[in-house]
């Protein structure tokens, strides 16, 4: 069961507007004749996010680890700082810890209490990792989860899973696909996704 | 509280979906919820631990059906109720109460990219007990709170090892309820995936958490 009611796969665009649709723009427009907002502002929250802060921001912070060993070192001590160094943080990364996979050591990041994630490096989180499913499974059965995403893990690499429950917020330091020595740095966060950050990918050389 | 948002070690509640290119948000509306509570937040009239624990308070049959921001979009109304920045009534007629007042917001265009990027730090500079050190073995404690807890069912009764001391936090517990940031020190806990879930699981996993003082006892 995905925790959404229906499927995603149609465009919105193309329907009636919903009932939630109609209630929040009901409610936004009772909140700014109260004078509590302002719409201006809300647009740029929305554009803040639609546009600007995503995980873009962090696959920045990933090459700059792997290129820089200096920075991967003051990444791994004060991920906060390390990360402030390229500019990002503020909002929902206030407490950053970066965790490192290695050949032996995979880490995978939830919330299994609600939907904690770190926004100033990879943006608002995706839906499925909100949902019931992979917040009821991750913790209990990371293999199995991992699996589900196309990733499977040999018994000999230890897996550790970050569960979010207090204001730290944790970004997974993936490995650097073997084959990469002479991408700069722009192919090389090219192929950092967004869901290798999380946990349930590894980066790919490609094609 | 026991509610179903805890829902760390359930099983049978579906595969995971992974949506290809999935947008930021699915629908303008789902945006304008995202703007609205941070917005209306920008009023100080509650913390995040009061608005966390507003969503847990959802029914579980709801909570279990809603969309992501369906949830956040009742969990704002319910606390700009509560807190009287709105009436029940302004919001079933969609205008404002005859003769009420127009407010200034707190949060204009100008000051946005400033907030975000501030942000709202939960460590407090203050003296708290340090009960525990890295290394040392501890034990979640049996707590089954009915309000706000940060401490996951799957962990409580479980032993695990004390790997971080993240500094002096606020509160969750206390704060969700307008009792106070009473800031405690955080602790990063390593747990063996056997000693939460037995010895089916792989044995050198683990589930690492971040646990305040208060929720933890030596074994």
């Amino acid at each position: 069961m995905n925790d959404r009611p229906h499927s995603h796969d149609h465009d919105h665009g193309q329907e009636p507007p919903s009932d939630l649709a109609l209630r929040v723009k009901a409610l936004e427009s009772l909140l700014v004749d109260k004078g509590l907002v302002d719409a201006a502002a809300l647009d740029a929250i929305v554009e803040t996010y639609e546009h600007k802060v995503g995980p873009r921001n962090g696959a920045k912070v990933v090459v700059r680890a792997w290129t820089d060993p200096a920075y991967r070192a003051r990444l791994l001590e004060d991920a906060t700082a390390a990360i402030a160094e390229l500019g990002f943080g503020g909002h929902q990364g206030e407490h950053m810890i970066a965790v490192e996979n290695t050949p032996a050591v995979h880490n995978l990041v939830v919330c299994t209490l609600c939907s904690c994630y770190p926004w100033p490096v990879l943006g608002l989180p995706p839906v499925w990792y909100k949902s019931s499913p992979y917040r009821s499974r991750a913790a209990i059965d990371p293999r199995g989860v991992l699996a589900e995403f196309g990733l499977s893990l040999g018994d000999e690499v230890e897996i550790r899973v970050w569960d979010s429950t207090a204001e730290v917020r944790y970004l997974v330091l993936p490995e650097r696909p073997a084959g990469t020595a002479g991408f700069d740095e722009e192919a090389l966060a090219a192929l950092v996704s967004r869901d290798a950050m999380i946990g349930v990918a590894k980066v790919e050389r490609g094609g | 509280m026991n509610g179903v948002h805890d829902m760390g070690g359930q099983h049978g509640l579906g595969p995971i979906a992974p949506e290809a290119g999935e947008p930021v948000f699915h629908a303008p509306w789902e945006g304008r919820v995202l703007a609205l509570t941070l917005a209306v937040g920008a009023w100080g009239r509650w913390s995040i631990d009061a608005s966390r624990h507003q969503r847990e308070l959802i029914p579980g049959s709801d909570y279990l059906r809603m969309s992501y921001y369906e949830k956040w979009l009742i969990g704002l109304i319910e606390l700009m109720v509560k807190t009287g920045l709105v009436t029940r009534a302004e919001i079933a007629d969609g205008r404002l109460a005859v003769g009420a007042l127009r407010a200034t917001p707190p949060l204009t265009k100008a000051r946005v990219a400033a907030v975000l990027g501030a942000g709202g730090p939960a460590n407090r500079d203050v003296a708290a007990s340090r009960r525990f050190a890295v290394g040392d073995k501890v034990r979640a404690r049996n707590i089954n709170p009915v309000g706000h807890t940060r401490l996951p069912r799957y962990a409580r009764g479980r032993q695990g090892v004390v790997e971080r001391d993240h500094g002096v936090h606020v509160f969750p517990d206390t704060n969700a309820h307008g009792l106070g940031e009473q800031p405690r020190r955080l602790y990063g806990v390593r747990f063996s995936a056997r000693s939460l879930w037995g010895e089916a699981a792989a044995s050198r996993d683990s589930v690492h958490l971040d646990l305040w003082d208060d929720y933890l006892e030596r074994p």
